[in-house]
């Protein structure tokens, strides 16, 4: 293991992996909130939206990201349509996630018992209060698992950035192996860096995880 | 006579094709303790929902203190929150503690201050023998726990009348009358309550009024000792005994009897 | 001579060309699928047993899986492993690998969750009714076991299939290689690209989304 080599690139992987974090967590955070939209959209029966929706997140989560990209990246272009390759990451990863991170919205929002709204009516709530203090929270724990679990998967899937002609983490590793040749080093700088991004979140999700459990959930037994 | 607190005049419910409700009428004044007893499945449940709004009424109307309440599609929790209602499931809110569970009501619906609302809340848990549970959380509570605090989150919004669907029906035999005994000590301070309930010895006690439903009909309607001791209809009749065992094993001559 | 794109789409041999580079995707999916059953099998068993060093060996497989990006993973099998052992392995049999690496750790995590999130009471009620040890697995066990994870194991196939795209990144000639080579072909035409990507696009959906309806089914049936 040569062990300059890997001192020497050390920026090089840094600034990969920032190009892949920062675009990574703009696609997370627009996943989130449309996520949350269209779970809303759904949860309510918004009338034509909710078919809108529905059809949406089938054909986000049954295609691959790359192919997406591809589409986006080189194929839109052609009928006039044409974004950064900055703006396709997003926009992307957006498409992908916001599917994902809908579905993990509707499972902790159906994780609320019906009676919990009623009880929260019954106290003489308005509809609006019965959402920010009685649904929201317990279906926000619920769903806190499959969220952070959303997250990784959105980061890992970023390593798809490469075909968008961006200095992703992958691009530096492509990069350098092929110029530099030392591939076992440059293969291992890559894991390294993927961990480092990666590391940190599965530690804050299992925090929060931990956390929301001490809060205790009535009868629901942690599994 | 003074105007009853609750009046429900002529009330039908269907649920799809099939009719819950045929035309229950029920008044209760106020102090009144009316009890509500019938087979599964008669429509007492649903008729409590209906008067807390919770089920809409297909005909008929229910009144609140001379204001019609039934029907209304806006500002249903002006209503809800001068009508108490405690489930059968308890349905505290698990993310909450304790006194966050009693207080979300009085401070954010009511807009009381928080710390008069506190007061009030550490007095009434102390009344039911919860005061040290103020603080934690509701999973950590036994079932008879539970119903008293929810209790308490009822009363505290200061309703009109309190409606009690059940309330011991889930919990263990032993943890009953730590229950109904916080509903009587109710019942003595003058709340106005209809109760649903299967504990007949429980009904006798705090009634005022029996009502017997059946097949969402009521069939029969009296003070306690009428009901329980000299039922009028043959259906009453056989309700209450249903209640009772004839058969006592021990007073049966044994087969095998060797002196014959 | 402009084409347009969608005709280019149906000139000669082009759409079969698209379908063959599917195919190539598809065979190493379905590979890899079948391979991970088996060994998910055997890693399920695993993670049960009693031994810490079964236990451990099975985590750290699965933090590799759960913290590397796949394309990671086919850049180490691809490139990696030729420096490191001087395996020559082509794009499809390293895509199979790491597939099969990836699909074996899920499905093994899945069967074990699918196992023990039985209630105990089942298995207890069957030996109070006198079943024997092997009567309970074969009436109890298993059927309820299969049920509940017969649809997340088609979840985990249909993306075991989308992340085949992958294998395009190490020069495996597949449906997005075959797209991009019809593109230059005719790079005359002005928007060949959007449709073939649009295409490429649709054949995705058109595989998986079946796939996931009859997970979606099997779930609603089995709930």
């Amino acid at each position: 293991m040569d062990w300059s080599f890997i001192g020497v690139h050390v920026p090089d992987y840094i600034g990969g992996a920032w190009v892949t974090l920062r675009f990574g967590l703009y696609g997370v955070a627009c996943s989130m909130v449309l996520g949350l939209l269209c779970c809303l959209a759904q949860y309510f029966r918004v009338p034509v939206l909710r078919r809108i929706v529905g059809a949406y997140i089938e054909v986000a989560r049954n295609t691959p990201l790359l192919v997406q990209l591809f589409f986006l990246y080189q194929g839109l272009p052609r009928v006039g349509i044409r974004f950064s390759a900055q703006a396709c990451a997003v926009i992307g990863l957006t498409f992908l996630g916001g599917a994902y991170m809908a579905e993990a919205f509707r499972s902790g929002l159906e994780a609320v018992d019906r009676s919990q709204t009623e009880a929260g009516q019954c106290i003489g709530l308005t509809a609006a209060q019965n959402i920010r203090f009685v649904i929201l929270p317990q279906a926000l724990a619920t769903a806190v698992p499959a969220l952070f679990a959303n997250i990784i998967f959105l980061i890992k899937e970023t390593s798809m950035f490469s075909v968008l002609a961006m200095m992703d983490l992958m691009n530096v590793a492509d990069t350098l192996r092929t110029s530099g040749g030392r591939t076992i080093e440059v293969l291992f700088m890559l894991v390294a860096a993927y961990l480092v991004l990666l590391l940190p979140v599965s530690l804050i999700a299992t925090l929060a995880e931990r956390r929301l459990r001490y809060a205790g959930f009535g009868d629901r037994h942690p599994v | 006579m003074s105007e009853p607190i609750l009046r429900v005049k002529d009330v039908h419910k269907s649920f799809d094709e099939t009719g819950v409700l045929h035309g229950v009428s029920l008044d209760i004044r106020e102090g009144e303790v009316v009890v509500i007893v019938g087979p599964s499945g008669c429509g007492k449940s649903t008729l409590l929902r209906c008067i807390n709004g919770l089920e809409t009424i297909d005909r008929g109307e229910i009144f609140l203190r001379g204001e019609k309440i039934s029907g209304r599609t806006k500002d249903l929790h002006l209503v809800r929150q001068k009508i108490g209602m405690v489930f059968q499931s308890y349905d505290l809110f698990p993310h909450m503690k304790v006194m966050d569970n009693l207080l979300l009501g009085p401070v954010r619906a009511l807009g009381r201050p928080r710390e008069e609302a506190e007061k009030e809340a550490m007095e009434m848990l102390a009344r039911v023998g919860l005061r040290e549970k103020a603080d934690v959380y509701p999973r950590t509570l036994s079932g008879g726990q539970k119903q008293r605090v929810a209790l308490v989150r009822a009363m505290m919004m200061h309703p009109e009348i309190l409606l009690l669907d059940e309330i011991t029906a889930a919990l263990d035999p032993e943890m009953v009358s730590e229950v109904l005994n916080v509903v009587i000590d109710l019942a003595r301070g003058g709340m106005t309550m209809a109760i649903v309930t299967h504990e007949m010895r429980f009904a006798e006690a705090v009634a005022d009024e029996v009502l017997f439903l059946e097949d969402g009909v009521v069939v029969e309607q009296g003070p306690p000792e009428k009901f329980f001791h000299a039922p009028e209809t043959e259906r009453a009749q056989q309700f209450l005994k249903s209640f009772t065992y004839s058969f006592k094993k021990s007073e049966v001559q044994p087969k095998n009897n060797p002196e014959d | 001579m402009q084409d347009s794109g969608i005709a280019i789409l149906f000139k000669g041999i082009n759409f079969q060309r698209l379908l063959g580079g599917l195919w190539v995707t598809l065979r190493i999916a379905l590979i890899s699928i079948g391979l991970s059953c088996v060994l998910g099998l055997l890693f399920g068993l695993l993670m049960l047993s009693r031994r810490k060093i079964a236990q451990v060996f099975c985590r750290v497989w699965l933090e590799i899986v759960r913290f590397m990006p796949q394309l990671v993973l086919l850049y180490i099998v691809y490139f990696g492993f030729a420096r490191m052992f001087g395996w020559d392995l082509d794009g499809e049999t390293s895509g199979i690998l790491v597939f099969t690496f990836w699909g074996a750790a899920e499905m093994g995590d899945l069967i074990r969750g699918a196992l023990t999130s039985i209630p105990l009471h089942q298995t207890e009620s069957a030996a109070a009714i006198g079943l024997t040890q092997w009567q309970i697995y074969r009436h109890v066990l298993i059927p309820q076991m299969l049920r509940r994870l017969l649809p997340q194991a088609i979840n985990l196939s249909t993306r075991i299939i989308k992340t085949t795209a992958l294998v395009k990144m190490i020069n495996v000639i597949e449906v997005l290689k075959v797209g991009q080579q019809i593109i230059g072909q005719f790079y005359r035409s002005p928007d060949a690209a959007f449709w073939i990507y649009f295409v490429i696009f649709l054949l995705y959906f058109l595989v998986c989304w079946p796939i996931s309806m009859l997970a979606k089914r099997l779930e609603k049936k089995w709930a």
